[in-house]
């Protein structure tokens, strides 16, 4: 366990990760609360035509993804006009994006030549073991900054996403709060997209924070719930990715899809039997 | 993936004379090829996208395009045909899903939470299977984005029959599937098999997918299930006429796409999916001028009500 962490690449990881883990436990908490996660699914595809668009004008590849991100936020916002943004739309959006990722890809492919594809495969899969030491400050310190303000405002967020309606008529500023979350999240995906790829990301903001709203009711636990879980399966996904020849980001889905996937089942199964306890003196003969 | 278009693009300019034009389109095997494929696919995707966007479920669709990439990655890497790895894969992923996410036979909302956690799981599965089978990027990409222009006679075959099977399930099911669709607590109360149905139409979606992704791409299929599905939905409410709109209106999709692409530099996925969003748009551009036409400020200022 020691001798892992005389390695650069690991401490990189070990910092980049956790910062995000953290972060994407928290803001995740919120994604899974106000029902975005196709939204947010969406938001991490627009990293691809977004840093494509910032390689060909020769741009900070950043620049364009957190670009493109708060672009496609607005659109959705848009077109899904006063009730929320829904299903279908955003399905659509997500489809031209997605289009439109082709069109800078093959003008990418074509203008430089002998170019290797491999960016826009960073891009969706990304590389924690990858990470320069630079990079991982830029994520380390963005992700304390995002943290901060997503605290400071944890209390009238969550009113507004729990109860919207409730939360405009007592004064809580829903609109206001609603565009700031957006564009934190914007900002969180923009340089997790970067840094670790589209995949690790979304592992980290959806599962976590489902499986800590399946076990806690109450709202600030489960939020700090979700941050140590996705934490704690970060420093394992990059412990396993150490000692055996797979990539980190599958080390890390599978241990969160097991975690999820357990959650659930041992749920159901403790949940049938109080059903058995509690049916069993109705049924049982007088 | 552009490399045969901007080929001929410097040899072909389309002619004003329509018949001229097709006989150009068509001069060329592969594009044949790539037109038969695109009807046929265009021919399931409509009707089964109808369902989907009725039942709320893009993202599921989206979800098992994605999952058909480990399905594919997997196969390649045992050495086995990718149709079979993206069935099995899909409908794997889609009794998961179903399993995970189903309360009382309807995709409650734990579904999005499962549905993203199986996709996120699928990808880096595929992720690992490409980097045992020590494949391309070049090879993703392929898969990601389609190769509508390499399209082979006998992947052409295998759609035809596959899309045929699809669209008889889908005929067996349609009706109860749509009360389903509609109204799922009336449709259980009147006895109809609500989680069969459910199930049923989640592998009918992950066989659609399956067969269309290997040659449109992930990117591709999804554009012609949701977009002309979301557009008919724009203008009709009509069952029927909604399943018949949807699926012209991914035929058009893709027919003009190809064709756009051929005499142009764009590549295919761009041209279908830009020209099925505009449709969205002026579908609901419509919508929302109809229904501006009907406010009551609009009434008085054309003189109120006679």
């Amino acid at each position: 366990m020691i001798e892992m962490w005389q390695y650069d690449f690991i401490r990189h990881a070990m910092l980049a990760g956790s910062a995000l883990a953290i972060v994407a436990g928290l803001i995740g908490y919120f994604v899974v609360a106000r029902r975005l996660i196709f939204t947010s699914d969406v938001l991490s595809h627009v990293a691809f035509p977004g840093a494509l668009i910032a390689i060909i004008l020769g741009v900070n590849p950043l620049l364009g993804v957190f670009g493109f991100a708060l672009l496609t936020a607005l659109g959705m916002g848009t077109l899904a006009g006063k009730t929320r943004a829904n299903d279908v739309t955003t399905g659509t959006l997500l489809a031209w994006v997605l289009g439109i990722g082709v069109l800078f890809l093959s003008i990418y492919a074509s203008g430089s030549s002998g170019a290797n594809s491999s960016a826009g495969i960073n891009v969706l899969f990304g590389s924690l073991f990858g990470i320069h030491a630079r990079e991982a400050w830029v994520v380390a310190i963005v992700g304390l900054l995002t943290t901060i303000v997503l605290l400071s405002i944890a209390r009238p967020l969550l009113f507004a996403s729990l109860d919207p309606a409730v939360a405009a008529s007592r004064g809580v500023p829903v609109r206001l709060l609603n565009i700031v979350f957006l564009i934190l999240l914007a900002i969180t995906i923009a340089e997790a997209v970067q840094a670790v790829g589209a995949l690790l990301l979304f592992a980290l903001l959806i599962t976590p924070a489902a499986i800590a709203r399946r076990l806690v009711a109450r709202p600030f636990t489960g939020m700090f719930l979700s941050a140590l879980l996705s934490l704690l399966f970060t420093w394992a996904g990059i412990t396993l990715a150490y000692y055996f020849p797979y990539p980190v980001s599958f080390c890390l889905t599978a241990l969160v899809f097991v975690a999820y996937v357990s959650v659930v089942v041992v749920q159901r199964v403790l949940r049938q039997r109080i059903y058995q306890r509690r049916a069993r003196p109705a049924h049982a003969p007088a | 993936m552009t490399m045969p278009t901007s080929a001929l693009t410097l040899l072909l300019q389309p002619s004003w004379n329509p018949v001229e034009t097709l006989r150009m389109l068509l001069s060329y095997h592969f594009m044949q090829n790539a037109f038969l494929a695109g009807t046929f696919i265009a021919l399931l995707a409509g009707p089964v996208g109808y369902f989907m966007v009725l039942r709320g479920q893009s993202f599921l669709g989206h979800a098992l395009a994605h999952v058909g990439f480990a399905g594919a990655a997997g196969a390649v890497w045992l050495g086995i045909s990718p149709v079979v790895g993206l069935l099995v894969f899909g409908a794997l992923a889609a009794l998961g899903i179903g399993a995970l996410g189903e309360r009382g036979g309807r995709l409650s909302v734990e579904s999005d939470i499962a549905i993203g956690t199986v996709l996120v799981f699928s990808l880096s599965l595929g992720l690992l299977f490409i980097r045992l089978a020590s494949s391309y990027a070049a090879n993703i990409y392929a898969f990601l984005f389609g190769t509508v222009l390499g399209i082979r006679d006998r992947d052409v075959v295998v759609i035809a029959v596959m899309a045929a099977l699809g669209l008889l399930v889908l005929a067996v099911i349609a009706r109860p599937l749509l009360f389903v669709s509609v109204d799922p607590e009336v449709a259980a109360a009147r006895g109809v098999p609500v989680r069969l149905l459910a199930y049923a139409f989640l592998l009918l979606l992950a066989l659609s997918v399956a067969v269309a992704v290997q040659v449109i791409g992930v990117l591709l299929i999804f554009a012609l299930l949701v977009t002309p599905a979301a557009t008919a939905q724009q203008l009709t409410t009509r069952p029927a006429l909604g399943i018949v709109l949807s699926t012209s209106l991914a035929l058009i999709v893709i027919w003009l796409g190809l064709s756009v692409a051929y005499f142009t530099d764009y590549p295919v996925g761009f041209v279908v999916t830009t020209i099925a969003f505009v449709f969205f748009l002026l579908a609901r551009a419509r919508r929302g001028w109809r229904a501006n036409a009907w406010r009551p400020a609009r009434i008085a200022r054309a003189g109120g009500v006679r």
